[in-house]
């Protein structure tokens, strides 16, 4: 089932170090690169369908084409290596098992839209990454793949690496930029979009670090080798991090278009300790769950998670197995989100504490069933009436349960006895 | 306010190492605006001293050329920086989702046990503080704990108990 394009050097021993990456191929598409137009950078990346592997799935070559044209302002390109949405733990092997190929990438991606100085945004907590990419970018400075001069060509790019520190609403593009400004990461008013004022009010193209180290593959193989794996609307491969309730919890590359229960049993060993499935969140926790019968026809791409009102998102799965209480799981959920909001949204600021004390009431045995409705209720209410998606990123997945372990929640209910029920609805 | 928000004043001038001063000289020709330096700057403090102290955030104010009021509302924003000393040995314990699923308020309540602090606090002595904190990134490798930077994934109660005894 594996196919390792972006895992392809993950289990050579030094790979993050310029000569072992080198000896197995890296910057050698660089020769390729600048024998092409810009132009024709992007309309390859265009053609090979690549879509941001940061959640929302956006096509990359598009999002590269909304950028105005002689502006006469810089353009800029940050990399999103935020990587903070719980279940979601893939880019941080590329950081650390092959971090050339992501600098590759990076000089593919400002070549293509015409910048020359990129940030990398790296969520502080990872430490010992960071060590790991500094470690690269500056053997690759030192090797002339970086700086005034890239690969003896009159085309400069510097690489700088900005730290988070523990706020998971940086990973938001636009607070992400707040961020590198120096500021709060608040997210801003959208529109005006970052491709058209972005980073220091200039033309900014935001993208993951998986969809900026899919770049080497795709110009050195073509694009047609890219959408050779994948579906034709889901194109190319994914690195999916599968935790929670499985014999093998781990980092797996395989093309879009698998179904879900199958990757699940033959990949991670399936439920762990021959118990039942329960439930699976199929694409990082701000993903609405699936049931077990829910999930037979699910496949892993863009299409068919929608078409199951949920999400793909970052490709995070998590494994429910029979024992998981779900109550408990969602004051988990929603403590997470509540702490993590900036604070700039009433409905967010304010509604996932009330939503966190309701459940956190429910747990103590001391709700009602006017508490279940209200909480349901409040994931109506919050729902896009903010600034960001960080509360949808709760109230979405909540509701999910809400919806389909009802029963879980009323059985915390004292008085929630089938009369009382049927009354209430 | 609570004290994790209050800047202490050691009563002492700061100013960067020599390493740190040239890491911050060669940041501020990367960025085109001076404020984007604040992060970058209250990193470096953090790791020179371990915690940012009131004169070390008006020295990097001054620095940067901006209020030092950017910085403190900076410090109080992003969760990482410590507004006071930590214990020699900083833990934290990645209480989001995966670890959660994969046992880790037994990890809690064996470093509770064993060192006898609770999340928030730090020892008697000094050795030990203890963060529950928000995903770590390592949900394939759950239950987490990071101990001054460092990961360990996969984590017991058995192998805390050694890694414990490692520290200084």
């Amino acid at each position: 089932m594996e196919v390792k394009i972006l895992s392809a050097k993950f289990h050579i021993d030094n790979a993050n170090t310029l000569a072992v990456a080198i000896s197995h191929g890296a910057y050698s598409t660089l020769d390729k690169l600048f024998a092409m137009q810009p132009a024709e950078v992007i309309e390859e990346v265009k053609k090979s369908g690549l879509r941001g592997r940061g959640g929302a799935g956006f096509p990359a070559g598009m999002k590269w084409g909304f950028l105005p044209k002689n502006t006469g302002k810089p353009v800029y390109l940050a990399v999103n290596s935020d990587e903070s949405e719980p279940a979601t733990f893939k880019d941080r092997y590329i950081l650390v098992k092959d971090p050339h190929m992501l600098i590759e990438g990076i000089i593919i991606c400002s070549y293509a839209i015409d910048c020359h100085d990129a940030y990398i945004y790296i969520r502080g907590e990872y430490t010992t990454q960071v060590k790991i990419l500094q470690a690269a970018i500056d053997e690759a400075y030192a090797a002339g793949y970086l700086g005034a001069s890239i690969a003896g060509r009159d085309f400069k790019l510097d690489v700088t690496i900005h730290r988070g520190a523990g706020a998971y609403i940086c990973g938001e593009e636009t607070a992400l930029l707040e961020s590198i400004e120096g500021q709060k990461g608040q997210p801003r008013s959208k529109p005006p979009f970052p491709a058209v004022a972005g980073l220091y009010g200039c033309p900014t193209i935001i993208n993951n670090v998986q969809t900026i180290a899919s770049l080497p593959f795709i110009i050195t193989n073509g694009a047609d080798a890219y959408k050779a794996h994948g579906t034709e609307k889901s194109p190319g491969t994914h690195l999916f991090g599968i935790s929670g309730h499985v014999e093998k919890p781990g980092m797996y590359e395989l093309p879009l278009g698998l179904p879900i229960l199958e990757v699940i049993d033959k990949m991670a060993g399936g439920v762990w300790k021959g118990r039942k499935l329960k439930g699976i969140i199929p694409g990082g926790s701000s993903t609405p769950v699936l049931l077990p019968e829910e999930a037979k026809d699910v496949t892993l791409d863009y299409e068919s998670m929608a078409a199951h009102k949920t999400m793909f998102g970052s490709g995070g799965i998590v494994v429910l197995d029979e024992t998981v209480d779900i109550v408990q799981l969602v004051e988990n959920l929603i403590s997470f989100y509540h702490h993590e909001s900036c604070g700039q949204c009433t409905p967010c600021r304010e509604g996932l504490g009330w939503m966190l004390k309701i459940v956190q009431k429910i747990l103590r045995g001391e709700g009602v069933i006017e508490d279940v409705l209200l909480l349901r209720e409040l994931c109506d209410n919050i729902e896009m009436k903010t600034v960001c998606v960080l509360s949808a990123a709760c109230t979405m997945p909540v509701r999910s349960y809400l919806d389909k372990f009802r029963q879980e929640f009323l059985a915390y209910v004292p008085t929630a006895s089938p009369a009382a029920q049927e009354k209430q609805e | 306010m609570s004290n994790r928000s209050q800047l202490i004043s050691t009563g002492k001038p700061f100013q960067f190492d020599r390493e740190r001063d040239a890491e911050f000289e060669r940041l501020s020709t990367r960025y085109p605006t001076r404020e984007s330096l604040i992060l970058p700057a209250l990193w470096l403090i953090q790791e020179q001293e371990g915690w940012i102290c009131q004169e070390a955030l008006a020295y990097a104010a001054d620095r940067i050329g901006t209020f030092a009021s950017k910085l403190y509302e900076a410090v109080t924003f992003y969760t990482m920086f410590h507004l006071h000393p930590m214990g020699r040995n900083h833990i934290c314990v990645c209480r989001t989702l995966s670890c959660w699923l994969l046992g880790k308020q037994e990890i809690v309540d064996f470093l509770k046990n064993e060192i006898g602090i609770t999340p928030g606090q730090i020892s008697e002595d000094g050795r030990f503080s203890l963060e529950e904190v928000e995903c770590l990134g390592h949900c394939g490798t759950a239950p987490v704990v990071q101990v001054n930077g460092e990961f360990h994934e996969n984590m017991d109660a058995g192998k805390l108990k050694e890694l414990l005894a490692t520290l200084p």
